[in-house]
Formats: structure tokens, sequence, C-alpha cells
């Protein structure tokens, strides 16, 4: 563990300070702790029960038997956002869902994670992009981890967004997680 | 009764009625303004009529004026048409309430008032339904503008 050749130690011997070794003994316990809980969480997202038209059909034949979404951890779909780690926005959200919305992001225990799914949760979506009630994406009300484009997404695509969702998650270190909230910008 | 024996039937009761020639599965009626209540009344209680079931209630904007849609159906001999009624010009609109009628046309008119602004009277409780109390405007209509959310075409 560590360097310990005798011209480390020679070449450090005028040095005033403490020498605290680098390299592969320093963060052994957080790296490790890191790689467990990462580990843990993404192989355990419970998905809110949230569905708002369409794309919540898709996302409950991802749930069923023949895609299955428990394959990858996501199976305990709860109905308190308090229990829950991921929220997939699936369909339309209208200006009188956005503060409900709001609501339930802001009710969820961190970390949480956020997947749009579909045209309308990223962008408005192709039938509504000209109306008076809907939101132009569901970025404008909360942070989002992964956009999940299609009308509606085929399971297969939830799948793969939810299977990017778990790469993100096993990138994270808990020495530099930040708050989603703090650097989201709601744009216009 | 079919299509054509409807618009004898129907042409009894009211004789002014008229007959657009509209692409569409039902017989197409259109009904004066003023006698949309009395109109009603008869052709749901007439014996051979019995249109008893109002099953959607909707609106159209016709630029110079605005068009209250009936479908109606009779559950007892099972015909259906449909009714229209011309507003008169597009700034206030009203048209007669066939609540009293239908009572399922209670929240079918407020749906059309909360969008296209069109007056019921005789409504028991005309306010808005979808949109929020303090919303400016009819959303629906053509000449409706909203420089935030919507793309002019």
């Amino acid at each position: 563990m560590g360097i310990e050749s005798k011209d480390f130690q020679q070449s450090t011997e005028n040095f005033p300070g403490k020498i605290i070794r680098g390299g592969n003994g320093g963060n052994i316990i957080t790296t490790t702790l890191d790689d467990v809980i990462n580990w843990s969480r993404a192989n355990s997202l419970w998905p809110l029960v949230f569905g708002t038209s369409c794309c919540a059909i898709e996302m409950m034949a991802t749930g069923a038997s023949r895609h299955d979404w428990a394959r990858f951890g996501t199976e305990v779909a709860r109905a308190t956002p308090r229990q829950a780690d991921l929220i997939v926005i699936a369909g339309t959200i209208v200006n009188k869902m956005a503060p409900v919305l709001k609501r339930l992001y802001d009710q969820m225990a961190d970390p949480k994670y956020v997947i749009a799914m579909g045209a309308c949760a990223t962008s408005g979506g192709p039938f509504y992009y000209n109306s008076y009630s809907v939101v132009k994406g569901a970025d404008h009300i909360i942070p989002v981890d992964v956009y999940v484009p299609g009308c509606p997404p085929r399971p297969e695509a939830l799948l793969y967004g939810i299977l990017q969702l778990q790469k993100k998650i096993k990138g994270e270190s808990m020495m530099s997680r930040s708050n989603p909230a703090e650097k989201f910008d709601k744009g216009l | 009764m079919n299509k054509e024996e409807l618009k004898i039937r129907l042409s009894e009761i009211l004789p002014e009625l008229t007959f657009p020639e509209i692409h569409s599965t039902f017989l197409n009626v259109e009904c004066a303004l003023s006698k949309l209540l009395q109109f009603s009344n008869e052709i749901r209680d007439k014996e051979e009529l019995k249109f008893d079931f109002l099953f959607c209630l909707t609106a159209v904007d016709r630029t110079e004026n605005l068009e209250v849609i009936y479908h109606l159906r009779s559950t007892l001999h099972n015909h259906e048409f449909i009714l229209r009624v011309k507003t008169a010009g597009r700034e206030i609109p009203v048209v007669a309430s066939v609540t009293s009628v239908w009572p399922t046309a209670e929240f079918h008119e407020r749906e059309v008032f909360d969008l296209f602004g069109i007056s019921f009277t005789g409504h028991p409780d005309l306010r808005r339904i979808f949109l929020e109390d303090d919303w400016v405007g009819y959303p629906l209509r053509k000449d409706y503008i909203d420089d935030v959310n919507m793309v002019a075409l």
C-alpha cells in the first residue's frame, strides 16, 4: 500500500510538512462505499405510480410480464412519493398538473431521479405544441435525469432509459453528489 | 326510424327546420335559436321519437358566429340525429340551456361556456369547469391569442 520505495523517502527527507500518502490507499473506504451504495441504489429504483396519459399505458406494459422491469430492480411501484426514488413522467403535463408534479417531487426523499418519458414530457408533445394548457416539457418544472423519446416510447425504450439512469447512478460519488435542484434552470 | 323518416317526422313538429348537406353518418338538423327549447322538449316527449339521451354537446367556432351541436339518441327506438344551433354573432353569444330537458347538459354546457364563452340562459350553475376561475378569454375560439404558450400560425 502506498509508495514505500527508498527513492521516495530520500526525496522527501527535507520536506517541512507532514506527508499524507495519496494513491490507492487514500480513498479506499469512500470509493468502496460508493460502489456498494451506487450498486444498491441503481438496482432498487422504486418508481412512483404516476402516469398522466398514454405513455402510462406503455409504462404499465413495461411493468407487465412480457417486458418486466423487475428484471432491473424497478419493480416496487410505490403509491406515495415518500417511498419512491424514481418518478417516470409518463404523459402530458398540463398547467394545472404542474404544481402537483412539483409537490410530488419535493415530497420524495433524496436521492431522487426523474425520467421524462415520451414527447410530451420532454418537449410538450407533437400535438400540443400550440396549446394554451400544456407545459412545454416537464423540465420546466423539475430537473430531469434521462429523456426517453417516442410517442409513446416502446417498453424497450423505457427499459433502455432505466439502464441509462442506472449507469448514471453508478458513476456518482457520495463526496461530490450535488443537489439536482441547485443547478436546475427552468429556462423560460 | 331511418334518416328519411326522421326528416319528415321532425319537419312536422317544426316546419322551419333546415337540413344542411353535411357529409355525416347522422341526419343533420338546423334549428332556429328561439325554438330550441320548445323543439327539444317535444322530441324528447313524443312517443315515436323519444330522444331521451343527449350523448354529446359541443360547439364550433364558425368565425362569423358560433354553433352549438347536440348529438341526440333514443335509447328506446335506437335512432339518432345531430341538432345544430347557430348563435347570433360572436360577441355575446346566448343560447337557451337544455339542462331542464336533458340534465346531462349541465356539465357539457359548462365546458362549452368555459372554452367558447357561450352563455346558456337558464343554466343552474354556469361557471368555468376546467380552467382556473381567473382565466381571461376563451381558448378554443379562433381569435384567442396566447403569446406565451402558443405559436402564431
